[in-house]
């Protein structure tokens, strides 16, 4: 069977998107470590995260660990991956999402004595969106069935 | 009922039927626009984190998947030109550039107003900013190098390289936010999942997308008019057009 011209240059051009594809590949996964835009406290336990220089830390901000300080603009909180936690100060305009509970990437450096000194503290928002009113309900069903759940011992 | 669809690959036919269909997509994208604009500003409740400010994801989300989608079909269409041979195929690929151009401006621009008041920033070097940003350099690398080539069928051929080598950019867009840790949020809306958000916000959202569609259809079948008219301005079907007052 001979191939018409056109199914040759089909065919070329399939091979060369999948060469390119593969080149992709190799070249992100090469540079996998230089694409993250933050590391987790669990990096930063291990001591995975670059030294001498300043990154980026993003979890959750756990519940109850935000303490404003006495000249309104410090604020000291705690964040966490639900593994791993690393506490936080930063100094500064808050953006509005920026609550308990929720996500945030902060940047900045880890000072000697394990405190994280942000330069700058991002809110990092989740994927949900719903009225407020869906939302009070979700949250009293939750509470609900915590209530409601027997005690295991 | 057999029809050879392959008559309309020629610009003698295709421009007439072009012609006719622009203005029923336009009036199909005005339409589907002000029920969206409708839906998404007086239907759609309040977000419980964001309030009103969500608001811009009816245009920011439509924008940013018809800039990848554009870019796929654009993409289609060169490959189709260079495997081919066909004049309208590159032609359609020159089309749709500048209006895959400016919805990737819109996504990004509209993202950056969100962002100053959500996230605290207007810009971040994130896998999904940047890869973004890359497809609005594509788009503009392709309409340069096209432009810049005098001779046509050599500019159509350097565009659909550009044009394919860049397409490995769309699914590291579209995964980005799912391969790497980014301050840009995971997909709200996923194949084979129910969509993370209330149903009058997702119908605005749809809405306002098959409003873009609409209204890219339109737009880059009249600019393929255009670039139809003055790439065979020599060819003896024009000719016979402007001599009895081009319509």
């Amino acid at each position: 069977m001979v191939l018409k011209a056109r199914h040759k240059r089909f065919i070329l051009i399939g091979i060369g998107l999948a060469l390119i594809g593969l080149a992709a590949m190799l070249i992100l996964n090469a540079f996998q470590s230089n694409m993250v835009f933050f590391y987790t406290p669990t990096q930063v336990a291990k001591g995975e995260v670059p030294h001498n220089t300043g990154f980026r830390i993003g979890g959750l901000v756990e519940v109850g660990s935000i303490k404003r300080g006495d000249d309104g603009l410090t604020v000291h909180f705690v964040i966490t991956d639900t593994a791993k936690t690393v506490p936080v100060v930063y100094k500064g305009v808050l953006p509005d999402l920026f609550k308990e509970g929720k996500g945030v990437v902060a940047q900045g450096s880890v000072g000697v004595d394990g405190l994280f000194v942000a330069s700058e503290v991002l809110a990092k928002h989740d994927e949900n969106y719903m009225p407020p009113e869906a939302a009070a309900a979700l949250k009293s069903a939750q509470e609900q069935s915590k209530t409601l759940q027997l005690p295991s011992k | 009922m057999h029809m050879n669809w392959f008559k309309f690959s020629s610009p003698a036919t295709f421009y007439p039927l072009a012609g006719k269909l622009v203005p029923w997509f336009f009036w199909l994208a005005t339409l589907l626009a002000l029920v969206g604009l409708y839906v998404s500003f007086a239907l759609a409740p309040t977000d419980f984190q964001q309030g009103e400010a969500y608001r811009i994801i009816f245009v920011h989300v439509p924008a940013a998947w018809m800039s990848m989608f554009i870019y796929v079909v654009m993409a289609g269409w060169a490959a189709m030109g260079l495997a081919l041979n066909a004049r309208l195929s590159a032609m359609m690929a020159q089309a749709l550039a500048p209006t895959g151009a400016m919805f990737t401006l819109l996504a990004l621009v509209t993202g950056s107003l969100w962002g100053k008041p959500m996230w605290g920033t207007w810009w971040v070097w994130d896998a999904r900013l940047t890869s973004e940003l890359i497809l609005l350099f594509l788009y503009l690398g392709f309409m340069a190098l096209q432009s810049s080539i005098d001779d046509p069928r050599r500019a159509d051929r350097a565009g659909a390289l550009l044009a394919l080598v860049g397409v490995v950019n769309v699914p590291i867009i579209y995964f980005s936010v799912k391969w790497w840790n980014t301050l840009h949020q995971g997909s709200t809306i996923n194949m084979g999942v129910a969509p993370k958000m209330a149903a009058t916000m997702l119908l605005g959202m749809l809405l306002m997308a098959l409003a873009f569609w609409m209204y890219s259809i339109a737009v880059s079948l009249l600019r393929v008019r255009c670039i139809m008219l003055e790439r065979e301005r020599s060819s003896d079907w024009v000719k016979a057009l402007t001599a009895k007052g081009a319509k």
